[in-house]
């Protein structure tokens, strides 16, 4: 059902599938429908554990391009509905001292920011705001915030302010149509006058809020993106806030340091490295900001990946010949190999839901494709039936893969390396990125809504984020060529 | 005309007789002087010696002059009557004297012949060192897209690799694996990986000992052309050989 030849006329549409309870677990869009007389069942594994479904009301047939580059087209009912309509004026100061200037800016803008990443819910235009925004509970006037122009359902407001060396935000989610009983939150945070905290304030006060309005799943706000960067003349590992902010190179090894993966509890990164007897792979202390010993194991040791639980690390060696998938203590002890395939295997990840299956890319039958397995090596299950799959990565509720696909490849195809998402027990499949350049190494943000990847839209190699929907798509890093983004698990 | 030879023939006669009477009766005026002779036309005559000489050799070109006033040779300019002068061209040249005088002009030439030097003899060639040699003689293998396996057409090269490592036992190498710009990072290093081994395996079947031979896989990240057309493709879908000290 996934790859019907396409018909000359095709109809398309774009579901949204949206829960009420969660509040947007994930938006899932779709296109490229090419039976359009069941589009419910195509989605029923793909959304059924999502406690309400809105049934796609599909938007008649749309005109074929033949041009592939062109023909798609985001429609449906329901895009953008359902989401919190939330107020956020900026923080007001609550005292005079001179750096309050600064370190609002610096709040404020991150904590928009922070909200309209979210996903879950809609941020008001500041442009239908009343000229006196509250800065305290006492200030607030319901009406002009509860009613038409900003018809706001949540209002956020506060305060920040530097005393006696100090930087204290005091913070507010109100309900503002519940006039009764309105707070739904009050936060105060203290810490140094700094822009760094300024910003974790913003990030912690963010996530309470996403936190509540989104169906109980903490939000990102303070979450890292490892990455490798060339900016120093050299392919070195960095790190940076989630929303692009706060940018710090890890490694100096002056080599080539390539797919970093952070560890469950973000404690220790695992990486490849051209070392002076081949690639290794090496581990980087995060607590200790040092690399620390990891055995070498001989042959090409390439894109590491950790189980759930942090015990294990999966990753293709050639030590035995040619590219296989391993298995080893996360310590790098009782290594042994996964797969006897014909073809270099590489890319493994592990469920990272349940740590019983690892997806990993084969290029036994040609071109590579996306498998998944068992956790033992059985079992090896083909989920992409054309073109060139690489770059699995593993949803945390354990029920998608991203990967990156070209789906029409060879000679004279303009086929182009998107981002896709694949439902993993129908292997229904939707593209989510189109039209830029070669997107490549999607990988989940942990709340499931976000998806950061490497692509050339914008001319070189840099990261890009969107939300798990293919909306929402800005650009993150801006220096050098930035490739490889490994989002942390928390 | 006849006539005219016998008026001059009774001319000297009568004037004979005269002189003889004259003679013996009283001393006679004497004759008018002779007329000047006429100026004498100068003479020139130049050589050089030796007239075959080396190119960076000199010669000696010497002339002579007579009765003339102005000397000159072309390309050396005003030269004394006579004299010599050490010449030293680069090529073979025709030296043109010229005599002038009162009584006329005088010209003379002569050559010399310059030859090119010999070759200076080669410094002594150092024999060529092995890496020299495996730079020469060791030819990359290159791949189709997406393959690792050894094509048709790169069988020769394998196998003029094969010999000529044999032929040098004692050089170790490494071989790298290469691909071109397409396609994924990661899958890539594991495709050059997968290309370096296969030419190892090419060369061990050959009787290459594997103790001789490192691989290295540099995927896409070392390319040796930066286009995107499929020539430059080609010349990074390779394995490259690399000389080991």
């Amino acid at each position: 059902m996934t790859d019907h030849k396409l018909p000359v006329k095709t109809y398309r549409s774009t579901i949204l599938s949206y829960t009420v309870s969660f509040r947007s677990a994930l938006r899932y869009g779709s296109k490229r429908m090419d039976d359009t007389n069941r589009p419910a069942s195509r989605f029923t594994c793909a959304t059924r554990l999502l406690v309400a479904l809105s049934l796609p009301l599909l938007l008649g047939p749309l005109f074929s391009s033949t041009s592939l580059a062109q023909d798609w087209v985001r429609t449906g009912s329901g895009l953008g509905v359902d989401k919190v309509r939330l107020a956020v004026p900026d923080f007001k100061p609550s005292n005079s001292d001179p750096q309050n200037d600064a370190l609002l800016k610096t709040f404020n803008d991150t904590f928009w920011n922070d909200l309209d990443n979210s996903g879950v819910v809609e941020l008001i235009s500041k442009s239908f705001y009343p000229l006196q925004v509250p800065g305290q509970p006492p200030e607030v006037t319901f009406g002009v915030w509860n009613s038409p122009p900003p018809n706001a359902a949540m209002l956020a407001f506060g305060n920040l302010g530097v005393a006696a060396g100090k930087l204290v935000v005091q913070g507010w989610l109100y309900d503002v149509k519940n006039t009764a009983s309105p707070e739904v939150l009050g936060k105060q945070y203290t810490d140094v006058p700094t822009a760094d905290a300024a910003r974790v304030i913003a990030h912690k006060f963010a996530d309470e809020i996403i936190f509540r309005l989104g169906g109980g799943i903490p939000g990102i706000a303070e979450s890292k993106i490892y990455f490798v960067s060339d900016r120093t003349g050299h392919k070195e590992i960095w790190v940076m806030d989630y929303d692009g902010s706060n940018e710090r190179q890890l490694t100096h090894l002056n080599s080539d340091s390539l797919s970093p993966r952070i560890s469950p509890d973000g404690s220790r990164l695992a990486f490849s490295s051209l070392t002076k007897s081949g690639w290794d792979i090496l581990m980087f202390s995060i607590d200790l900001d040092r690399p620390v010993s990891f055995p070498h194991f001989g042959g090409t040791n390439l894109s590491p990946a950790w189980s759930p639980d942090g015990a294990h690390l999966a990753l293709s060696s050639s030590r035995g010949g040619n590219s296989q998938i391993y298995v080893c203590d996360a310590s790098g002890s009782n290594l042994h190999r996964l797969t006897s395939n014909k073809g270099p295997d590489v890319g493994p990840v592990w469920n990272r839901k349940t740590g019983a299956q690892v997806a990993f890319v084969s290029g036994s039958t040609g071109l590579p494709q996306v498998y998944t397995m068992e956790a033992d090596g059985t079992n090896q299950q083909r989920m992409t039936d054309q073109g060139y799959a690489v770059s699995p990565n593993w949803s945390p509720n354990g029920q998608f893969l991203t990967l990156a696909w070209t789906r029409k490849y060879g000679p004279g195809q303009p086929g182009a390396s998107d981002i896709y998402l694949m439902d993993i027990a129908s292997k229904q499949w939707v593209q989510l990125t189109h039209d830029g350049g070669r997107n490549d190494y999607p990988s989940w943000s942990p709340d499931g809504r976000h998806i950061v990847f490497e692509s050339g839209r914008s001319g070189k190699v840099e990261l890009w984020m969107m939300l798990a929907d293919g909306t929402k798509l800005h650009q993150l890093t801006f220096t050098g060529r930035n490739s490889q983004p490994n989002w942390s698990w928390k | 005309m006849k006539e005219k030879s016998l008026k001059g023939l009774a001319t000297v006669i009568a004037l004979a007789a005269v002189i003889m009477l004259g003679a013996c009766h009283k001393k006679t005026a004497p004759p008018p002087p002779p007329p000047p002779p006429p100026p004498a036309s100068p003479t020139a005559a130049i050589s050089v010696s030796p007239d075959t000489i080396q190119q960076g050799q000199s010669a000696t070109l010497t002339w002579q002059t007579s009765n003339a006033s102005d000397v000159s040779i072309d390309g050396i300019g005003a030269v004394q009557p006579s004299g010599s002068q050490q010449v030293s061209p680069t090529d073979s040249t025709t030296y043109h004297l010229v005599a002038k005088g009162a009584g006329g002009t005088q010209e003379a030439t002569t050559r010399l012949t310059v030859t090119q030097p010999p070759p200076p003899p080669q410094a002594a060639a150092p024999s060529p060192t092995e890496e020299d040699l495996f730079g020469r003689s060791v030819k990359d293998i290159y791949f189709d897209y997406d393959k690792s396996d050894i094509r048709g057409d790169q069988q020769a090269a394998i196998q003029s690799d094969a010999q000529f490592l044999s032929q040098h036992p004692n050089i170790g190498f490494t071989i790298e694996g290469h691909c071109d710009n397409r396609g994924s990072t990661e899958y890539n290093l594991a495709l050059g990986d997968q290309r370096a081994q296969s030419v190892k395996n090419a060369l061990t079947a050959s009787g290459i000992s594997a103790s001789r031979i490192k691989t290295i896989s540099y995927g896409k990240e070392k390319p040796f052309c930066l286009e995107d057309n499929e020539a430059c493709w080609q010349q990074n879908r390779r394995g490259h050989f690399v000389y080991q000290k």
